[in-house]
């Protein structure tokens, strides 16, 4: 009886939250396709855009990919070494376990405190809200979630893997290059996507750092729009024509992240095919 | 030294310059916000600003109370909703469900974690807060809908996965025999989620919930949009509040042109980075406990 009553409750719970879920991927489709259009995508905005004249949101989009990808080159500059050196070749122990957890930290640390943190240090440099500022900020946001992602899949290749190929006389850079990149290659990819994905949907880290613009960047000094602020500008006007912008970006954003999402799991399984087990 | 030896030795500095480097990331965070923070507390003490409710950033008088328990507030609402759902669902996909369906849902879970917290705002603002409205009314306390419960019902959905998928992760560490000893013994598999599961698992249910906690705590934009943000003490769950984030985040803009408004701000910055990295790294110290205890 007991049971039955938990098992119901259990079912039920799940069937909430499973409804919840998709309640945001729903709300998010039904109000955002009917605003959806091609030249939402392709213009920038043009004079009286705010109150609801014509133009687009094509340098929130250009801005987000370009915000995304510096940040995603800047992370996986720093994340792949230090994910190759948490291997117990380079670290001892318990550095290894004291930056693992440091990173676990970091990756919970509100992406407000990075952007408070990043205005901080610009405002000390005299850097103004620019598409650089924005890439740093952005970096830091993204650097433990690449670690971490990366880690967890270099620590389940084989010892036996790496023990052949060192009692083959090659050295550490050699055996990480030829057998540790070559095994980690998947998951490399998948925590790279993973990270993009997060990056380009932070609003909170880029709200100082990044600004926002009507132009599409034409230096990294330059400010930067950006779709999580256009969301979060355009639905807090009262105008319904620019709110249905918001429901727009919010959609285009949401396709970005989905589609990031996907691709990485099939690439994962695709490369995934030529791996040792 | 031949150059393969050379080549060796080369990356092995500067890989581990790169962890050094990963590591003095956080402390410069900790540190500047600290040195940013210390004009405000130099000037007050920090009862003050942490118990006073008098908020003036014109006369430099600078009381977070308000702030804080809007914070404590909307993700106390947010954990009350979301814990025991998140837990009765992820029993539910380790004890009960096909291995095919667990899968499935993780997956489905593991996306859903990753959508922007803008989307979830957005959600919020077209959804819930008109729910929150009508309720307010039937229940005879008028409310534009922006307010504490609004906040809390968005957050409670923001958190659902991480928590889920923590504590399904930590129930699965469990080894497959102690479940098999249990049910051989003759009783159910409730009475076995009863007194094996959940009872070799309660650290690793309350880091789950901690996790949870902490991110709910720091969430900003999905916050900000719904809440109302009004500078008091909410009385009821259809007030207006504002929590920390929103805080830093609607203020940035005028914090440069009045003094020790910035040091305020950053102030509560490095309190959001405290509360948070203190809790997630007791939730992480447990978890990595747990998981060690797996492999033995």
């Amino acid at each position: 009886m007991e049971e039955k009553i938990f098992k119901s409750l259990m079912i039920m719970s799940l069937a909430l939250v499973l409804v919840m879920l998709a309640g945001i991927i729903v709300i998010t489709v039904y109000k955002g396709a009917p605003a959806l259009t091609l030249s939402m995508l392709i213009e920038t905005p043009k004079g009286g855009y705010y109150l609801g004249k014509e133009g687009g949101i094509a340098n929130a989009i250009v801005g987000s990919l370009f915000l995304a990808l510096g940040a995603s080159f800047c992370s996986i500059l720093i994340a792949i070494p230090v994910a190759f050196g948490l291997q117990k070749e380079y670290t001892g122990w318990r550095f290894a376990s004291f930056t693992k957890l440091v990173l676990d930290v970091l990756w919970g640390i509100p992406s407000i405190v990075y952007g408070a943190f990043g205005f901080v240090v610009m405002v000390y440099f005299g850097l103004r809200a620019s598409l650089l500022g924005g890439i740093i900020v952005l970096t830091l946001l993204m650097l433990p979630i690449m670690v971490r992602s990366m880690e967890e899949v270099i620590r389940t290749i084989p010892l036996e893997l790496k023990e052949i190929s060192y009692a083959l006389g090659t050295t550490k850079l050699e055996t990480t290059f030829s057998v540790v990149l070559r095994q980690a290659l998947p998951g490399i990819v998948t925590a790279v996507l993973l990270a993009f994905g997060r990056g380009i949907g932070d609003a909170a880290s880029i709200l100082f750092t990044a600004g926002y613009t009507d132009y599409i960047p034409q230096s990294l000094f330059d400010p930067v729009a950006s779709l999580p602020l256009a969301v979060f500008f355009q639905i807090g006007t009262p105008i319904p024509e620019v709110q249905e912008r918001a429901y727009a970006s919010a959609l285009v954003l949401l396709i970005i992240v989905l589609l990031v999402s996907i691709i990485s799991r099939l690439l994962s399984y695709r490369f995934s095919k030529h791996i040792v087990r | 030294m031949d150059a393969r030896r050379f080549k060796d030795s080369f990356s092995t500095i500067s890989i581990r310059f790169s962890l050094v480097f990963v590591n003095a990331i956080a402390f410069t965070i900790a540190v500047i916000l600290f040195i940013k923070a210390k004009p405000i507390l130099a000037k007050t003490t920090l009862s003050h600003l942490l118990f006073s409710s008098s908020w003036h950033p014109m006369r430099g008088d600078f009381g977070f109370f308000p702030f804080i328990i809007g914070t404590l507030e909307v993700t106390a609402i947010a954990m009350i909703l979301a814990v025991p759902v998140c837990l009765l669902s992820a029993i539910y996909l380790s004890e009960y469900a096909h291995k095919r369906f667990r899968a499935f849902v993780r997956l489905v879970v593991d996306i859903l974690a990753g959508i922007p917290s803008v989307i979830y705002g957005l959600c919020g603002v077209i959804a819930v807060v008109p729910l929150v409205r009508l309720l307010g009314q039937s229940l005879g306390s008028p409310t534009t809908g922006y307010s504490l419960l609004a906040g809390g019902i968005i957050l409670a959905i923001m958190v659902a996965p991480v928590i889920i998928s923590v504590a399904l992760e930590v129930f699965r560490t469990i080894p497959q025999a102690a479940r098999e000893n249990s049910l051989a013994l003759g009783i159910t598999t409730w009475e076995m989620i009863k007194h094996v599961i959940l009872r070799s698992s309660l650290h690793g249910i309350i880091a789950a919930v901690v996790l949870g906690f902490a991110r709910a705590f720091g969430e900003t934009i999905a916050v900000l949009m719904v809440v109302g943000n009004v500078a008091k003490v909410p009385l009821s769950l259809f007030d207006p509040a504002y929590p920390l984030p929103a805080l830093i985040a609607n203020n940035y803009g005028e914090m440069m042109s009045i003094p020790l408004y910035d040091s305020a701000l950053m102030f509560s910055a490095l309190l959001l980075m405290l509360v948070v990295g203190g809790f997630s790294l007791g939730a992480h110290l447990t978890l990595l406990k747990i998981e060690r205890r797996g492999y033995t």
